[in-house]
């Protein structure tokens, strides 16, 4: 693939409008493969500002006279407009950009190429492998083991290599499970909660087909599980479609297409704000954005409440197990393990049960809200954890490590990033493209400590509690649009709050001094 | 206010309540205005309520005035009411002409001429701006608040439902309304350098409502905890805001009872969230002035005029709840307050798009009872926590140093043998250090006295929080006290460095017993 034959510019003119508070940016506009440039002249103060292309949603342009002006809607929500000076040049940069930022390839992809200085390549990757969190559940049980039956994604594409399964379940047992499964996703551990001894499954739904197929691995498996934990313990299996035949409760929780288009409506709505606010909550209502994040917290809630309440095991699957159930396992690990609650310990999260789960990143961020192209496997299911996230940090500002700037980093690097963590959509792919070994983690990109004051929430007090939200809808606000655009004040806020907790901090660590000079004792 | 100076003077036209009944006795009227005038325009306004200064603001002079309707009609006029607002204009040099706001809506204004009462005319006035800005009356706002209350009050409603009841109610609206006004006074005011005067019907609700919330933005004073409580008794009580009426503290006519000053509380709330860290006060400073409002527990917020309060000797019978917000002021404070900073110096500029300042719903004044939907962690709280620890600790390193000194001072003493003429001199200059510090845990009791009176309106993990915090708090001034008087005995019995060495690992332990406290409540 040669980029120079997308690259139709050799730059032009520009102007560059960020929004309504901050001040327009002059200088020469660029186009390479990755990035759109603006290089302010050699007087000027500020730096050269740097779009990646792939954070493009999309791209709108008009020409009137001798100029032109194009609008970059973002994946990550901004809205750019440039003023170009000359017709052909506004032509020739939008082409450009159009097409470099629709290629689908993974592996020209930027994070191929981004080398950035003091990160070393292959760091961070293998901070979260499937092998220490079995560590974890292994120094607190017994009743399991690592299986490197997938080791060739044989049985399952979509699930790592080393997978967590019951002792007593053996390679050969598995496989007949898997077969049981759409996509081969037979029931794996996802968290152990140590204090009741129960455990959170998820799979996808079983193939029992018109006949009502049975298999008897399948079943096999389910009640090793249970063997295996706190005796008498009973299981739920919490399907996350609407009237599908599971034993115990169902939920109705939103997936794909329609989570798609409530989340292009709620971003119309916010847009809209921009010239009236009237009839605001009825627009609001109408995409239904808050009514998933209640759906999906109370979800989470209520596996979470079957683990810790009721001490029993907990199968969560919808169909393929790859969106709506990583939402409620996720969620319900938030609630009752504090130790996802640090900024470590969620990181960890989302790599073992997004990313390493099979949630198929390249396929569902592809498009963001602002695309015209139609949607196909597009859903914005991470978003909505997220959302759900912020949320639980809302109603326990002490409880979260991590503050807003995480969520909202993850965010924008789920749907385009420099780094290769959200690359692809399965471990399989990842292998294949040898994501790990030549691109960077985003986890060593956000662990620098410069990153630090933004991403963490100065008010966290550890607490080994559960935490249990309020799923009322007075409880709930909408985020995203006040937390893409914060208000000046908000930042001031945010100052003092860290001023506050570090003055403390320094207090603490200091020791009396005396001035007077010092007697030999 | 700078007031009076030589525009505008302190009038007394109204002793004895002759001109106005529900108007106070003393009010700044322009210097030109004589009590002709003034007499003369209060024939023509409804209830005799004529212009009066609200606010003045002394940077450029303009002025926010208050009045009620002109009693118009669909011609009448007025002479003394015409040269009234002339000498409005006049005490502002810098502008020629002043806005006239009617907060009403046209229409109802309009409806008010078939009855005598109305408008000021354009063309019979000099040099008026006239405005309407339409907020709706007290029915409308009684039956929008009952309905919002109904929403609150569903069982587990439905995102929908509650999203559908909440733009129903229309309460929002109408809250955005009241501030729409407010930030277009206070605009004339601080950017166009003009004067205002402002009415209604009868000009004590929305007229109140609507100045008072153009005072606080332009003046950081009114953000204060003192200059709150003052801007209320400006604005609400003195200017005849009906309290006995609008709140039903007595058997009344059910049709005037209306939330009107629960809606300049929320319009604070609303620009608290927007501004953090502009207000001296908190959230639950502004619900238990609400909370007060209602309750009758104090005289301030009894009857409906200046008047009637007189004539009933309030203030000898009843107590004031401003004493009582004062002393427990540590409660009301704002942790995030940042009075030197450029944003919330002088006048409040609010953004310009509408996306950036969102109406919230309030749950924490309307679902304040219900503990389950509120935040289970007050960041508030735990800031002043964090403040307070951090004062303590520094006192303590204060007094260790000294203590340090002290003893190293000692030490000198002893190995170079020195006589003992300066040590007692040493010794009285350290007492009076140790009283300072023996003032500060006097205070934090003090503080922490108060703390109790918050836990009932806080959740339960909370109030365990908060007692924690009382029990480390109060014992802490005994031991620092204790060691203090400790290290006086050090000092005066010469002991070894060993013991002072000792005290600062005491006392650090100590420190990670407090946050430990603090971590396993919160």
């Amino acid at each position: 693939m040669e980029f120079s034959e997308l690259i139709r510019t050799g730059g032009a003119q520009a102007k560059l409008l960020r929004g309504p508070e901050v001040p327009p940016l002059h200088g020469t506009l660029c186009v390479t493969g990755h990035h759109l440039l603006l290089s302010p002249g050699p007087q000027a103060t500020s730096d050269l500002w740097l779009l990646l292309l792939r954070s493009v949603d999309s791209i709108e342009k008009r020409v009137s006279g001798d100029s032109g002006t194009i609008t970059l809607r973002c994946k990550d929500l901004r809205v750019l407009q440039l003023d170009i000076e000359g017709v052909e040049a506004t032509r020739d940069i939008a082409r450009s950009i159009e097409a470099l930022s629709s290629l689908e390839s993974v592996i020209t992809s930027f994070p191929f190429f981004y080398r950035p200085k003091g990160l070393r390549l292959g760091d961070a990757w293998h901070f979260h492998p499937p092998e220490r969190y079995y560590k974890r559940v292994a120094r607190e049980t017994n009743a399991w083991r690592l299986s490197e039956v997938n080791e060739d994604f044989s049985l399952c594409p979509s699930y790592p290599r080393a997978v967590i399964v019951p002792r007593a379940v053996d390679d050969d047992a598995l496989a007949c499970c898997a077969r049981f499964r759409q996509g081969g996703r037979f029931p794996v551990p996802s968290y152990h909660h140590a204090p009741s001894g129960t455990v959170l499954l998820r799979s996808s739904q079983p193939l029992t087909g018109p006949q009502k197929r049975r298999c008897a691995e399948d079943e096999e498996l389910l009640w090793a599980v249970l063997a295996g934990a706190r005796p008498g313990a009973r299981g739920f299996i919490l399907d996350t479609r609407s009237a599908q035949a599971a034993k115990q409760a169902h939920s109705h929780l939103c997936r794909g297409r329609p989570l798609q288009e409530s989340f292009v409506r709620l971003v119309e709505a916010c847009g809209y704000l921009a010239q009236s606010t009237d009839c605001w909550r009825s627009r609001l209502e109408a995409c239904h954005w808050l009514g998933h994040v209640k759906e999906a917290l109370s979800t989470a809630c209520l596996a979470a409440q079957a683990v810790e309440r009721e001490g029993a095991c907990v199968l969560v699957h919808g169909a393929e197990g790859t969106d709506s159930t990583l939402l409620v396992t996720s969620l319900a690990q938030l609630i009752l393990d504090p130790s996802s609650r640090t900024v470590a310990g969620f990181q960890e999260l989302v790599e073992r049960e997004w990313i390493q789960a099979g949630h198929p990143f390249q396929l569902r961020c592809a498009h963001s809200a602002f695309s015209h192209a139609r949607p196909k496997h597009e859903a914005p299911t991470f978003l909505l954890f997220l959302d759900c996230v912020w949320q639980l940090g809302h109603q326990f500002p002490l409880s979260l490590e991590f503050g807003e700037g995480l969520l909202l980093a993850l965010f924008e690097h789920a749907y385009a990033s420099p780094f290769g963590t959200f690359l692809c959509s399965s471990e399989k792919e990842r292998c294949l493209c040898e994501v790990r070994t030549r691109t960077h983690s985003l986890w060593s990109g956000l662990n620098q400590p410069k990153e630090q004051r933004k991403l963490r929430n100065p008010l966290y007090v550890p607490s080994p509690l559960a935490i249990w939200p309020s799923v009322e809808p007075q409880s709930l606000r909408l985020w995203l649009v006040s937390a893409l655009d914060p208000p000046e004040p908000s930042e001031v806020a945010r100052d003092k709050v860290w001023q506050i907790v570090t003055d403390k901090e320094k207090t603490e660590g200091c020791e009396p001094t005396v001035s007077a000079s010092e007697p030999q004792l | 206010m700078g007031l009076p100076n030589n525009y505008w003077q302190l009038s007394d036209v109204n002793r004895d309540y002759r001109v106005c009944d529900s108007y106070p006795t003393e009010l700044y009227v322009p210097k030109s205005a004589t009590a002709h005038i003034i007499v003369g325009s209060s024939k023509f306004r409804s209830r005799r309520r004529f212009p009066a200064l609200s606010y003045y603001y002394k940077d450029n002079h303009a002025s926010i005035c208050r009045s009620s309707q002109p009693l118009s009609g669909f011609s009448a006029r007025c002479l003394e009411d015409e040269q009234m607002l002339q000498a409005i204009r006049k005490a502002n040099p810098g502008s020629d002409f002043i806005y006239v706001v009617d907060t009403r809506p046209k229409l109802n204004a309009m409806a008010n001429r078939a009855a005598g009462k109305g408008y000021e005319n354009e063309d019979n006035y000099s040099n008026i701006k006239f405005q309407f800005i339409g907020i709706e009356n007290i029915h409308v706002m009684r039956s929008s608040l009952q309905k919002m209350l109904e929403v609150c009050e569903l069982k587990s409603p439905s995102m929908s439902d509650f999203l559908w009841g909440l733009e129903n109610s229309g309460w929002l609206r109408h809250i955005k309304a009241i501030m729409d006004a407010g930030i277009f006074i206070a605009k004339a005011v601080s950017e166009e350098g003009a004067s205002v005067l402002v009415h209604c019907s009868d000009g004590w609700d929305r007229t109140a409502q609507v100045c008072s919330v153009a005072s606080l933005l332009l003046d950081p004073h009114y953000r204060t905890l003192k200059g709150f409580m003052v801007l209320i008794e400006k604005d609400w009580i003195s200017f005849g805001h009906k309290f006995n009426h609008r709140y039903g503290n007595l058997d009344g006519d059910p049709k005037e009872i209306s939330p009107v000053i629960d809606q300049f509380i929320e319009c604070v709330w609303q620009l608290m969230e927007q501004f953090p860290c502009a207000f001296e006060f908190n959230e639950r400073f502004l619900i238990h002035i609400q909370h007060h409002i209602y309750s009758c527990q104090f005289g301030n917020f009894l009857c409906n005029s200046q008047k009637e309060r007189q004539e009933l000797k309030i203030q000898e019978r009843t107590y004031s709840l401003w004493a009582h917000l004062w002393k427990n002021r540590a409660d009301y404070m704002n942790p995030l307050f940042r009075a030197d900073h450029s944003q919330t110096r002088g006048t409040l500029r609010l953004p310009t798009t509408p996306c950036n300042f969102m109406y919230k719903f309030w749950n924490g004044m309307y679902n304040r009872f219900e503990k389950g939907l509120q935040p289970r962690q007050s960041v508030t709280d735990y800031l002043m926590a964090v403040k307070e620890e951090t004062q303590q600790l520094e006192e303590e390193l204060e007094a260790l140093e000294e203590r340090l000194e002290k003893i190293q001072k000692v030490q000198l003493n002893h190995t170079k043998v020195k006589s003992k003429q300066s040590e007692p001199s040493k010794h009285s200059g350290f007492s009076t250090s140790d009283n300072s510090t023996a003032n500060t845990p006097q205070d934090y009791s003090g503080n922490m006295k108060s703390f109790p009176s918050r836990s009932p309106s806080q959740g339960d993990e909370d109030s365990a929080l908060i007692l924690t915090q009382d029990n480390l708090k109060s014992s802490d001034p005994d031991l620092s006290a204790n060691s203090d008087q400790e290290s006086g005995v050090e000092d005066l019995s010469c002991r070894s460095p060993s013991g002072g060495e000792c005290a600062p690992s005491e006392d650090s332990a100590k420190d990670r017993d407090s946050d430990e406290a603090v971590f396993l409540t919160a």
